[in-house]
């Protein structure tokens, strides 16, 4: 019965462990010998290159991969104006994965926060410290999207090549010319800055008030999080569509999706609850957490469950309607993905399909399941999984198509990526009580209970 | 609940508020007497947990009907458009499976919907033949309403009303059906 239940004590100081940090370095040590050693192959040629060489040859790939390769050609690389491969390509592509999948993590952190704010949500204030740690790791991919765009600009996006936009010059693309309004330079850094800024800006607003909120008590913080919530949201609704076509799917210049917005939104959402429950879940195996119950766990369950269903139907309206009406500019996507290059991503795209959609759907679908630490853990892991491929294959065919792979190079920079954001969250868990004692809504969630 | 004898006679406790009720059952089970069913206004927290029903069959019998339906629409499907009468439509293969998932999304949804109102109404007792067991109409408004079967219960009338009084009932009514 709901109300005999005893509450656990509040007060929680999360500790950061001088081992933990000790484990994390290591992490992100292992990683760079990691990548340092796929460079090292990379550079060598081989990996993924000897992948695509064999294909090639494989007379059952040969017409598949290249009428891909040549109408990816056509697509991406203007006639004659294509430059060298390079083996850094790679390096970069595989930094601008993880920038875009941790960016993704961090922001969910706050658009969580936003909307149950904007709700007034009860249920969700006993845990609100582990969402509102993630957006701190904002400055870092946003530095590092950056640096890349700068460094590696040129052979990520096709778009930032000058003779594609010089009227009768050997480059001239007319289809891209016409895009050159919005996509081009100076106006895509203004509006890469403007994300993070913003991003990053409006969940330091609310994180003040939330820390505030701890010491002083009352109701004038929660309100004025409401505020600044909503102002996030109404961002956001703008932005994480913008930054998806920016980000993600200019990479290849031709393609557009109307979904694509939503469809990378539906990615980063996901990919940010599984985080979420997986922060608490560990948590609460650690000994923190102790008023998080098993309500809390099946929401958060259910969370994953619905916008697993909610990716999948995104995903499936876009390819959908590209699979049905059946138009050369637009199949080419899909198209590169299921049989170009040799076939090297078509094993990701039916692990994305499945670790994103069947899994976690049959997973959690019982409520035993959702309510089972162990079991979330699983669907965690799986959902993870199969979103770092989903934008792994959003990126990787439009940047190093033929030369991808998936080796010591993409597993190094991931291990990297995640011990820095694990550090990252772990630094803003000890800076506030893990529980927010003073927020107003937190005896409602002390006695969630469905 | 929906077969039930005519000659059923029941004890009604009324009581005045959600926390004496939900303290009320324990008592009264503690006591040795059967509860029929609690009515109440709106869901409380920890009701069904302290009358001790078995855990809800409702997802597996949403899961079965929707299975059903997609099972049926996989079935039309293929049988129709591929093995059948054969149609090349817009250049697909007979068996065009992504164009097909629409309508088994859709038949699934369907048949879990139409299915769940079913079982609603047959567990509910409101079946259009049905009669429905109504013990107090207040139990819609503000009361909270505790049923006694008295045929299933091996204590006297008078001996199972002072235990309903006893666990802070305002009002203890028969009601024979």
């Amino acid at each position: 019965m709901a109300h005999t239940h005893s509450i656990a004590s509040v007060d929680e100081q999360f500790e950061f462990t001088a081992e933990s940090k000790r484990r994390l370095t290591i992490g992100i040590v292992a990683g760079v010998v990691l990548v340092g050693i796929g460079a090292y192959l990379a550079a060598k040629g081989i990996g993924g290159h000897e992948h695509a060489e064999a294909a090639h040859g494989a007379a059952a790939h040969g017409e598949a991969a290249h009428g891909a390769a040549a109408a990816h050609g056509e697509a991406t690389h203007a006639a004659g104006g294509h430059h060298e491969y390079k083996w850094t390509t790679r390096l970069w592509a595989n930094v601008w994965v993880n920038t875009i999948y941790f960016t993704g993590a961090a922001v969910i952190g706050m658009f969580f926060v936003a909307y149950n704010y904007l709700a007034q949500a009860g249920w969700s204030a006993v845990f609100k410290r582990i969402p509102e740690a993630l957006p701190a790791f904002l400055p870092v991919t946003g530095v590092i999207a950056l640096i890349t765009f700068f460094v590696a600009g040129h052979d990520l996006f096709h778009w930032t090549h000058e003779g594609l936009y010089e009227v009768g010059g050997p480059e001239y693309d007319p289809i891209i010319a016409g895009k050159s309004g919005f996509l081009n330079t100076p106006f895509f850094l203004i509006r890469l800055v403007f994300y993070f800024v913003s991003w990053y800006l409006l969940w330091r607003i609310v994180r003040k008030f939330s820390l505030q909120e701890d010491l002083e008590g009352g109701t004038e913080y929660y309100e004025k999080s409401i505020k600044y919530s909503t102002a996030f949201l109404v961002v956001f609704a703008v932005t994480s569509s913008t930054s998806a076509w920016d980000l993600i799917m200019s990479i290849d210049t031709h393609w557009f999706s109307t979904m694509f917005g939503w469809y990378t939104l539906a990615s980063w959402h996901v990919t940010g609850l599984a985080i979420i429950t997986l922060t608490v879940v560990s948590l609460k195996e650690q000994g923190y957490l102790k008023a998080v119950n098993d309500s809390h766990l099946h929401d958060l369950g259910k969370f994953m469950f619905a916008f697993s269903i909610f990716w999948a139907y995104v995903w499936f309206a876009q390819f959908m309607l590209i699979y049905y009406a059946n138009l050369p500019e637009e199949t080419i996507y899909y198209r590169e993905r299921f049989s170009g290059y040799g076939g090297i991503y078509k094993a990701p795209f039916w692990i994305n399909i499945f670790m994103c959609f069947v899994f976690p759907f049959l997973v959690l679908m019982t409520r035993d399941a959702k309510r089972t630490p162990i079991i979330l853990k699983i669907a965690c892991w799986g959902i993870l999984v199969g979103h770092y491929f989903d934008f792994y294959n959003n990126i990787m065919p439009g940047t190093v198509g033929e030369h991808g792979g998936w080796g010591p190079m993409e597993f190094g920079m991931i291990l990297i990526f995640a011990c820095a954001f694990i550090w990252s969250v772990s630094v803003q868990l000890t800076k506030a009580n893990l529980i927010p004692k003073n927020h107003p809504m937190l005896e409602e969630s002390l006695h969630h209970d469905i | 609940m929906s077969h039930h004898n005519d000659s059923a006679k029941f004890l009604v406790g009324v009581y005045d508020d959600d926390e004496v009720v939900l303290k009320a059952v324990t008592e009264v089970k503690s006591a040795g007497v059967r509860i029929h069913e609690v009515y109440t206004p709106f869901p409380i927290h920890g009701l069904d947990v302290a009358l001790g029903h078995p855990r809800t069959r409702i997802g597996i019998a949403a899961f079965l009907f929707g299975l059903t339906g997609f099972l049926t629409m996989v079935s039309l499907t293929f049988y129709t458009m591929g093995y059948d009468w054969p149609m090349i439509i817009g250049g697909k293969d007979n068996y065009a499976y992504p164009a097909y998932v629409p309508v088994m999304f859709e038949l699934t949804v369907l048949f879990t919907a139409l299915g769940m109102v079913g079982t609603f109404l047959v567990s509910n007792g409101l079946g259009p033949t049905t009669k429905p067991l109504m013990f107090d109409l207040r139990s819609t408004d503000n009361k909270f309403v505790m049923a006694i079967d008295l045929g299933k219960n091996k204590k006297t009338e008078a001996e199972i009303a002072t235990v309903l009084r006893a666990s802070g009932a305002a009002e203890v009514n028969v009601k024979q059906f």
